[in-house]
């Protein structure tokens, strides 16, 4: 099996390059036979990897511990998925992931242009498959998941292997990975039709369109991926809250920042034929990012809490990374003149500035949040000593960038495009702001004192009621024509713009997000060692531990403690956080146990035992909305598919385009 | 031209809002890597610096007192003494043989005061006797 996984990846190699060598000369010569013969090479690529990891699988199902991998990552009695999710677990596995996962996209994208962007495919598929070679090196040589154990030159195995890593066995954490993957691996595609374009010296702006909707299927991706991540640590990391600043963190989120200010500055490119570079740099730097994103998961180069590798691949990365940016840093400034704008910006207060504060805002936090995490690395390249920052570095920073962001996101669609005049202004955001300074001077009478808590709760009603606004305007008109019901109306205004509408869903989101960011400033925790029958008092909580019991699983052995709940006197029920123990990899964890609620989640960590073993050590947690970022969630991914409807009106899109007021495609809105 | 030097004044203002943001924060919450052996260099100089403490846990030194939890950290031969107090229990990968880092301040008695305790576990096939296959030995997490 191993030798057929080996020899997969292998000749995958050879054919991947051969595909990068012939659609860069089969483009330059304008041959056909050298296009169509690398087009077929990524299909076989495609075959190959995933043979490659249908050994792999198959390997780590039965439980072949002759190969390191299988026996690093599982053991006999891990539950079948989670043998399957092993394929992720470990670094060379991981990195398989990635190369299929790209060698698939690959064939997708191919594919479907096998009759369209003749001119610039052969580099799309050039960089593309650049890429591919570079993740089948490391399959190939740094990192190959394939290696047996050896002593002296026979083949041996071990009886039992180490098994997953306990944190990794829960449901989420299963499919984060590929999720977050997905996302990653996704943005190789828009920024392989941007540099095909640049080489090419496209004019227009094909390669937004062509990509617009792959973008945003990534951009969902990746933010599912995060939220899963977030929702993991929440759930099986026990302490309490949902998102650290660790470097794993950092390294998904910085890719989804530049991805965010990406979809949003490109529709000032469509629009105006603005800011053309500007996205070519928010593309590129977005799948470095990506790239970078997996070195930082993958080498260990920034200490992590997850530490889940230490390598030495990192020399690979950073190789590819210096090489890839320096070569479309040039590109860039190579073709600066066939990105030139075609408009100019005309006022502060306009739709153009808030995109470019958005931009400015979204890609300063990116760098803040990438500058905190290599800390470590600068600064011991400049000073010689090592020096880390805190999550307190963290938040002081993007807490005000939150809310300025959360401040765009209600006004920005609101302005004009051009100018937006005084009277407008007062005309929209008149209620709003009586309404939200009402709210926060309200919650300040309640005894809120916290700035950035009060700022953050009347943003959000400011937001929310202006988005409400858009849509009940939208609405009120069509019924008013059609004589449907409000909500039919309402149905029907979103269908006509999916975009435009489901993009407003998604900032509803991000507002739930919010909200429940926010809960965090009311947080209470303690921590306790209790004896059964002992009372823990939290808020307006009683815990009162009733039983502490013990038991075996196939897989691990656990310790629960079943505490009841009560509010202001009243039982509610009880909880069992609990602790596990998995032999194999000598390892425990925890399985905490939530209350979740609307208004506030009753988060209890089993900890321990103490010393001497007869009190339990219960951590206690009040988490106030929490379960508005998780359902924030849902209306984002709600919001994200609406977008990728199409729009009931792309009719008079096309036909405004003949006349229309930029050189390619008129505005939409008034 | 008006418009762009609005637009230069807000663009300096928001930049130099987050640099001064970030400045303070990276003030306030710096902390410095260390060995054992570099912190043995360091002298008197570590005294109330945050520092950020990388070693092995020795074998059979750990003493819980209370909620107190005291240690060595051992780097070779270099020993510290570090004394944990700190609210959250200790993690489960915190055991003999394990790698810690330990977040905290140098005590003047040279006790090293921590308040958090990073573990991660030595690979189970580490402590296995010779003969070890070369690829497991560095299986772990």
């Amino acid at each position: 099996m191993e030798n057929l996984g080996s020899l997969a990846v292998l000749i995958a190699l050879c054919i991947s390059a051969f595909a990068v060598a012939a659609s860069i000369v089969g483009g330059i010569k304008r041959n056909s036979f050298l296009i169509h013969s690398a087009e077929r090479a990524v299909y076989s690529v495609c075959v190959l990897v995933t043979v490659a990891s249908g050994a792999l699988v198959v390997a780590l199902l039965t439980s072949d511990f002759r190969l390191g991998y299988v026996a690093e990552n599982t053991n006999q009695t891990l539950p079948v998925l989670y043998k399957f999710a092993a394929w992720w677990g470990g670094q060379g596995g991981s990195l398989l992931l990635w190369s299929w996962l790209l060698s698939c996209y690959a064939s997708v994208v191919v594919f479907t242009n096998r009759r369209k962007h003749r001119r610039i495919m052969p580099y799309v598929t050039a960089t593309l498959m650049i890429t591919e070679t570079f993740f089948l090196i490391m399959n190939n040589f740094a990192a190959s998941p394939f290696k047996v154990l050896a002593v002296g030159r026979g083949v041996t195995s071990v009886p039992d292997g180490n098994g997953l890593n306990p944190l990794l066995q829960y449901p989420a954490m299963a499919i984060h990975p590929p999720m977050l993957y997905l996302g990653y691996v996704g943005f190789a595609v828009p920024f392989a039709f941007a540099i095909g374009s640049l080489i090419t010296r496209q004019p227009g702006d094909d390669w937004i369109f062509t990509t617009r909707r792959w973008s945003i299927v990534t951009w969902l991706f990746q933010s599912t991926g995060i939220i899963l991540g977030a929702g993991w640590a929440y759930a099986v990391l026990g302490w309490g809250g949902y998102w650290g600043w660790d470097p794993v963190e950092n390294a998904s989120f910085l890719p989804w920042l530049t991805a965010t200010a990406f979809l949003h500055s490109v529709m000032m490119q469509e629009k105006k034929g603005m800011m053309k570079v500007w996205n070519m740099v928010l593309i590129s730097a977005t799948f470095f990012l990506c790239i970078f994103g997996t070195f930082l998961t993958r080498s260990g180069v920034v200490s992590s809490v997850h530490a889940f590798a230490q390598s030495s691949i990192g020399r690979y990365f950073v190789v590819f990374l210096a090489v890839g940016i320096a070569a479309t840093i040039y590109l860039i400034f190579d073709r600066l003149d066939y990105l030139k704008p075609e408009a100019r910006l005309e006022s502060v207060i306009s739709r153009e500035s808030s995109f470019m504060f958005n931009n400015l805002i979204l890609v300063a936090s990116c760098f803040a949040i990438l500058w905190g995490t290599l800390f470590p690395v600068i600064s011991e390249a400049f000073t010689g000593e090592k020096i880390s920052v805190g999550p307190p570095f963290f938040n002081k920073i993007n807490v005000p960038i939150g809310l300025f962001l959360l401040f765009l996101t209600g006004v920005g669609p609101l302005f004009a495009w051009r100018r937006t005049s005084l009277e407008s202004l007062r005309r929209n955001f008149e209620w709003p702001v009586i309404a939200s300074a009402l709210l926060g001077a309200g919650l300040f009478a309640a005894g809120i004192r916290n700035f950035y808590a009060l700022m953050s709760f009347s943003l959000c009603l400011f937001v929310l009621w202006l988005i409400v606004v858009e849509f009940w305007k939208g609405a009120r008109s069509i019924s008013k024509r059609t004589g449907r019901n409000l909500l039919a109306s309402a149905v029907e205004l979103t269908h006509r713009n999916t975009r435009r509408y489901g993009g407003y869903i998604v900032h509803v989101a991000i507002v739930l997000m919010f909200i429940g960011f926010t809960g965090q400033a009311f947080n209470q925790d303690t921590t306790q060692e209790v004896k059964l029958g002992d009372h823990i008092h939290l808020g307006h909580y009683d815990l009162r531990v009733a039983a502490v019991n013990h038991g075996e699983e196939a897989n691990y052995t656990w310790d629960r403690a079943t505490v009841e709940v009560s509010k202001d006197g009243a039982l509610l029920g009880s909880l069992t956080p609990e602790r596990r123990f998995f032999p194999a990899s000598n390892q425990g964890t925890s399985e905490v146990a939530i209350r979740r609620r609307l208004n506030e989640d009753v988060y209890l960590n089993f900890a321990g035992m103490s010393e001497d073993g007869q009190r339990a050590i219960i951590q206690a947690y009040i988490n106030p909305l929490v379960s508005w970022v998780w359902i924030g969630y849902w209306v984002l991914l709600a919001g994200t598919l609406i977008c990728l409807v199409p729009s009931k009106v792309k009719l008079q899109y096309a036909r405004t385009q003949v006349i229309g007021v930029s050189e390619k495609y008129a505005p939409l809105e008034k | 031209m008006k418009t762009y030097w609005k637009f230069a004044v807000l663009v300096v203002v928001i930049v130099g809002t987050l640099v001064w943001l970030a400045a303070g924060g990276i003030n306030e919450t710096k902390t410095y890597y260390k060995t054992v052996a570099e912190l043995n260099q360091m002298g008197g100089s570590a005294l109330g610096k945050r520092l950020r403490i990388a070693g092995d846990v020795a074998p059979g030194s750990i003493v819980r007192n209370g909620r107190n939890v005291s240690f060595v950290l051992q780097q070779d031969n270099l020993k510290l003494r570090v004394v944990y107090s700190g609210n959250d229990p200790l993690p489960d990968t915190f055991r003999d043989g394990a790698q810690a880092l330990a977040d905290g301040k140098m005590g003047p008695d040279n006790v090293f005061q921590a308040s958090q305790i990073q573990a991660k576990c030595a690979s189970k096939y580490q402590a296995k006797p010779a003969g070890k296959p070369e690829d497991v030995n560095r299986a772990g997490m």
